[in-house]
C-alpha cells in the first residue's frame, strides 16, 4: 500500500467547447501560417538594399525638408483640405434623408429598403476604387476625389445616424407624439434632441476620416496631397516625405482635438 | 506576530490619514478595526502588505520588517498575508478555479501561472476550500455568474490558499445582505480558529464585530482611539470613536445571545445555503 | 434656454440667450462661408466640359467592361490568396507589436509615464494617421514591390490602431481585482496576465476581427502601388484598358469585402452574446 492521498486535479475548461472545431484550430492555423508564408516570395536581397534607405527615412524626421517642393505641398494639402471639407458638407446633407429612410422605426419598407441599399453599396465599395472610376468618369483633379468622398460619407453616416435613430428612447418620441405632432414635427422634437450631440460628433468624426483618405486620392489622380507624398516617394525625397507626413499627422491630431473640444461644448 | 510601531501615513497635501499607530496581534488572534468612514481603515491594512506605503515607522510580521522590504521579497511577505475584499475584487471574467489559484501566484514563476500550472496539492487544496466555503462543484463557473455572498466565499478561498499566518479583511459585509453577512463573519471566524489564523477585520456594523471577535481597536482620524474587548465599547466609547449619537440599541447587553459557544460549526451548517 | 422678464413682468421663455444665439448662427454662417470658398476652389480646377460630358463617358466605360471577362478568374485565385495572406499575417503581426504597446502606454500599466508612454503615444499617432497606403508606398520604396511590403504596411497601420484602442481599455479596467491580485503576492507580470489581461481580453477579441475585416478591404488596393495582391491585376489591366478584366476584379474584390464583413460580424455577434 502506498500511503499517497490520490490528489484531485484540475484542468482549464477548454476555450473553444467543440471537440472538432478545437482541433480544426489546433491544426489549421499553423498550417495556414506555413502555407502562407511559404508561397510568399520575399526578394531577400533587395529588402537588404533596402535597410539603408530604411534608416534614412526614419532619420529624415529630425530633418524634414518643407522648403524644395513647398508650393507643391502647398497646394497638395490645401486641395485636400478643402475636398475633405466639401464633401463632408455634401456627403451629410445627402445622407440625412438617407439615414431618416434607412431608420426602421421611421421608414415605410420600400424607402427603408432602397435606403439600405445605397448603404451597403456604398460600404462595400472601397473609396480608392470609386476614385479610381470617378477619374476614370470625370478626368483627374479634386472633382473626382470630391464625389469619391461624398459618396463615401454617405455609406457611413447614414447607416450610424439610422442605427441611432432606431435605438432613440422609445418613451420620449412617444411623449412627443401623443401631444398631436405631426411626423416632421415629431422628427424634429421627438427624434432630433436625441440624436444631435452624436450627429455633430460623427461630423467631425468623418472630417476627420475624409481628411486622411484624401491623402491617398492623390495617388490614382483624384487631387489632394497624395500625389506630391507619391512622387516623393518615387523619387526617394524622404526628406519631402517626412514633412508631408509630419503636417497630415499635425493636421489629424487638431481634427481630433477639435472635435472633442466641440463635442463637449455641444453635450 | 504582527507588530505595528508608530506606522503613519502623510498625504503630499501634509494631512495624516494614519498617525502613530502602534499594536501588536497575538497568533490567531482577531481583531475588529472600527472607525467612521475616513478614519483610515482601509489605509491602515493597506499598509501591512504595502498596497499603499506608508510614510513612517514599522510593521513587522513575525519579526520581519515590511516596511523597508525590497520588492522581491515582499512577495514573499504578502504571500503570508491573505486579503478579503469588501467588493470581492475577483476577476469576473476567470473561472472560480482561477480565481482561488490566483492567491498561489506568489509561489509560482510567470510562465507556470500563465499555463495555469499550479500544482497538484494546490490544485487539491482547491477543492478543498471550494467544499470549506460551501462551493463544491462550482470549479469551472465564471466569477461573473455567482451572487455576492457566494463571490465572497471565492474570496476568501482565494485569501486561504496563500496558506497565510494573517487575514486582513476590508469591509467583508459591506455589500452582502444581514443573512450572507453573518454567514461570511462566521465563516471567516471559524476559518482563522481552526486554522490559527490572525486577522484584522475592518468593519462598519458595530453589533456584528462585537460578536463574531475577541478584541477591537477604534480608529479614529487616523489614529487609535480604543483599543480593547468587544464589551467595553460603552456609549461614552462609541461617542468618541463616531461623534454624539443614541447608541442604545447598537451596544452588547450583558447576557445578549451572540455569545461565542452558539457560533458551533452546526449552527453555521444549518444557515448555509 | 433662458428666461428673460419683459417689462409687463410676465416671463418670455427663449431657446437661447442672446449671446450663444449669435454664436450659433455665425457658427453656421461661418460654415456656410467656408463651403462655398471650398466649391469655388473644387470649380476652379475641374473642367466642367467633361464632367458634362460624364454620362456618356460612364456608359462607354460600362458597355466596354460588361460582360465582365470570367475566364480572367483562373489568373486571379492567387492574387486573391496573397490579398487574404497580407491582411491576415499582418493582422497577426500588428497584434505581436500592438498588444505589449498598449500595456506600455496605458496610464496604469506603463513601466514609465515619463519616456516610455509618450514615446509610444507619438509612434501610436503616426502610425493612425497614415493611411495603409501611404504606408505601403514607404514600404515598397524601402522593401521592394511584394507581398511582404503590404504585410508590412498593413502591420504598421494597425500597430497604432490596436494600441490605442486596447490601452483605452486597459485604462478603464476595475482595479479592485489588481489590487487583490497583487496583494497575493504577485509580481508585476501576472498582475497582468490575472487581473489586467481577463479585463480586456474580450474587447481585444473584438478589435482583431473589426481590425482583420478592414485589412482585407485594404489589402484589395495596396497593389496600385506595388505591395502585391489583387490591386496589382487591377493596375495592370487598368493601364491597359482592358475594361472586361477591371469589372471581375471589381466585383471580385467585392465579393471578397462582403465575405470577410459576414465572418467579422458573425465573430463578432458571438462573442457580445458570451
Amino acid at each position: 500500500m502506498t500511503d499517497t492521498v490520490q490528489l484531485k486535479r484540475w484542468r482549464r475548461p477548454p476555450m473553444i467547447k467543440r471537440t472538432w472545431l478545437r482541433a480544426l484550430v489546433w491544426v489549421g492555423v499553423p498550417l495556414y501560417v506555413v502555407l502562407s508564408l511559404g508561397s510568399m516570395e520575399v526578394n531577400w536581397a533587395r529588402v537588404i538594399d533596402g535597410l539603408p534607405r530604411a534608416k534614412e527615412f526614419i532619420l529624415s524626421f529630425s530633418s524634414p525638408d518643407f522648403t524644395t517642393r513647398w508650393n507643391d505641398i502647398y497646394e497638395g494639402i490645401y486641395e485636400s483640405l478643402v475636398m475633405a471639407f466639401a464633401s463632408t458638407v455634401v456627403g451629410i446633407l445627402i445622407s440625412v434623408p438617407i439615414g431618416l429612410g434607412a431608420a426602421k422605426n421611421l421608414a415605410p419598407t420600400p424607402v427603408y429598403l432602397v435606403c439600405r441599399g445605397i448603404i451597403a453599396l456604398s460600404r462595400a465599395l472601397q473609396e480608392i476604387i470609386v476614385a479610381i472610376l470617378m477619374v476614370a468618369i470625370f478626368g483627374f483633379g479634386p472633382f473626382a476625389g470630391f464625389l469619391t468622398l461624398a459618396f463615401a460619407t454617405i455609406g457611413f453616416f447614414a447607416k450610424l445616424l439610422a442605427e441611432r435613430i432606431e435605438d432613440v428612447s422609445k418613451s420620449q418620441s412617444e411623449a412627443i407624439r401623443a401631444t398631436g405632432a405631426s411626423w416632421s414635427q415629431w422628427v424634429l422634437y421627438g427624434i432630433h434632441p436625441q440624436v444631435f450631440p452624436r450627429f455633430i460628433g460623427l461630423s467631425m468624426y468623418r472630417l476627420d476620416i475624409n481628411f486622411r483618405e484624401s491623402a491617398v486620392l492623390g495617388i490614382v489622380g483624384a487631387g489632394g496631397i497624395g500625389a506630391t507624398l507619391n512622387t516623393a516617394f518615387d523619387r526617394y525625397e524622404f526628406d519631402t516625405a517626412a514633412a508631408i507626413i509630419l503636417i497630415i499627422i499635425a493636421l489629424v491630431l487638431m481634427a481630433e482635438y477639435t472635435s472633442s473640444w466641440l463635442r463637449v461644448k455641444v453635450q | 506576530m504582527l507588530e505595528l510601531e508608530k506606522l503613519s501615513k502623510a498625504y503630499t497635501s501634509g494631512d495624516y490619514a494614519l498617525k502613530d499607530v502602534s499594536f501588536t496581534i497575538e497568533k490567531g488572534q482577531v481583531v475588529a478595526l472600527i472607525g467612521p468612514s475616513g478614519a483610515g481603515k482601509s489605509t491602515l491594512i493597506r499598509c501591512i502588505n504595502r498596497l499603499v506605503d506608508p510614510t513612517s515607522g514599522t510593521a513587522s510580521l513575525n519579526g520581519k520588517n515590511i516596511t523597508a522590504m525590497p520588492t522581491r521579497k515582499l512577495r514573499q511577505v504578502r504571500r503570508q498575508m491573505g486579503m478579503i475584499f469588501q467588493d470581492y475584487a475577483l476577476v469576473e471574467r476567470l473561472t472560480v478555479m482561477e480565481n482561488i489559484l490566483s492567491g498561489r501566484l506568489g509561489y509560482v514563476g510567470f510562465w507556470r501561472s500563465l499555463f495555469r500550472k499550479f500544482g497538484p496539492e494546490a490544485e487539491n487544496d482547491a477543492f478543498g476550500l471550494l467544499e470549506k466555503v460551501g462551493l463544491p462543484g462550482y470549479e469551472d463557473k465564471r466569477a461573473d455568474a455567482l451572487s455576492g455572498g457566494q463571490r465572497q466565499r471565492v474570496g476568501i478561498a482565494r485569501a486561504l490558499i496563500q496558506n497565510p499566518s494573517l487575514l486582513l479583511v476590508d469591509e467583508p459585509t459591506a455589500s452582502l445582505d444581514p443573512k450572507t453577512a453573518r454567514q461570511v463573519m462566521r465563516l471567516i471566524q471559524d476559518l482563522c480558529h481552526e486554522r490559527n489564523l490572525a486577522a484584522i477585520i475592518n468593519i462598519h456594523d458595530v453589533a456584528l464585530a462585537q460578536q463574531f471577535v475577541e478584541r477591537v481597536i477604534g480608529l479614529k482620524a487616523g489614529q487609535v482611539a480604543y483599543d480593547g474587548p468587544p464589551e467595553g465599547l460603552t456609549p461614552e466609547v462609541l461617542t468618541e470613536i463616531y461623534g454624539e449619537e443614541d447608541w442604545s440599541a447598537t451596544v452588547r447587553k450583558d447576557g445578549d445571545e451572540g455569545a461565542s459557544e452558539a457560533e458551533t460549526p452546526e449552527a453555521y451548517a444549518v444557515e448555509k445555503e | 434656454m433662458a428666461v428673460k422678464f419683459l417689462s409687463d413682468d410676465t416671463k418670455k421663455w427663449q431657446r437661447h440667450d442672446l449671446k450663444t444665439s449669435l454664436m450659433i448662427w455665425s457658427g453656421w454662417l461661418a460654415g456656410l462661408v467656408l463651403f462655398v470658398l471650398c466649391w469655388q476652389i473644387i470649380s476652379e480646377a475641374t473642367t466642367w466640359f467633361f464632367v458634362f460630358d460624364a454620362p456618356r463617358i460612364a456608359e462607354d466605360i460600362f458597355t466596354r467592361a460588361m460582360p465582365p471577362r470570367w475566364e480572367y478568374i483562373n489568373e486571379l485565385w492567387e492574387p486573391l490568396w496573397d490579398t487574404f495572406n497580407i491582411a491576415t499575417i499582418g493582422t497577426g503581426i500588428a497584434i505581436l507589436f500592438g498588444v505589449p504597446m498598449a500595456f506600455l502606454t496605458a496610464n496604469n500599466t506603463t513601466p514609465s509615464r515619463y519616456i516610455i508612454r509618450p514615446i509610444c503615444m507619438v509612434f501610436i499617432v503616426a502610425s493612425r494617421s497614415i493611411n495603409s497606403l501611404i504606408w505601403a508606398l514607404l514600404t515598397v520604396a524601402i522593401l521592394g514591390p511584394g507581398v511582404l511590403a503590404g504585410v508590412v504596411a498593413i502591420s504598421l497601420r494597425s500597430i497604432g490602431f490596436f494600441a490605442k484602442l486596447i490601452y483605452e481599455a486597459i485604462e478603464e479596467i476595475d482595479t479592485t481585482p489588481v489590487e487583490a491580485i497583487r496583494a497575493t503576492g504577485a509580481s508585476p507580470l501576472q498582475v497582468m496576465a490575472y487581473a489586467v489581461w481577463p479585463q480586456v481580453k474580450a474587447i481585444f477579441v473584438g478589435v482583431a476581427v473589426f481590425r482583420w475585416d478592414v485589412n482585407i478591404r485594404h489589402s484589395t488596393v495596396l497593389g496600385l502601388v506595388g505591395a502585391g495582391g489583387i490591386g496589382l491585376q487591377l493596375s495592370s489591366s487598368l493601364n491597359t484598358l482592358a475594361w472586361p478584366q477591371v469589372s471581375l476584379i471589381i466585383l471580385a474584390i467585392l465579393l471578397t469585402v462582403i465575405f470577410s464583413e459576414a465572418i467579422s460580424a458573425r465573430i463578432r455577434a458571438h462573442i457580445m452574446n458570451k
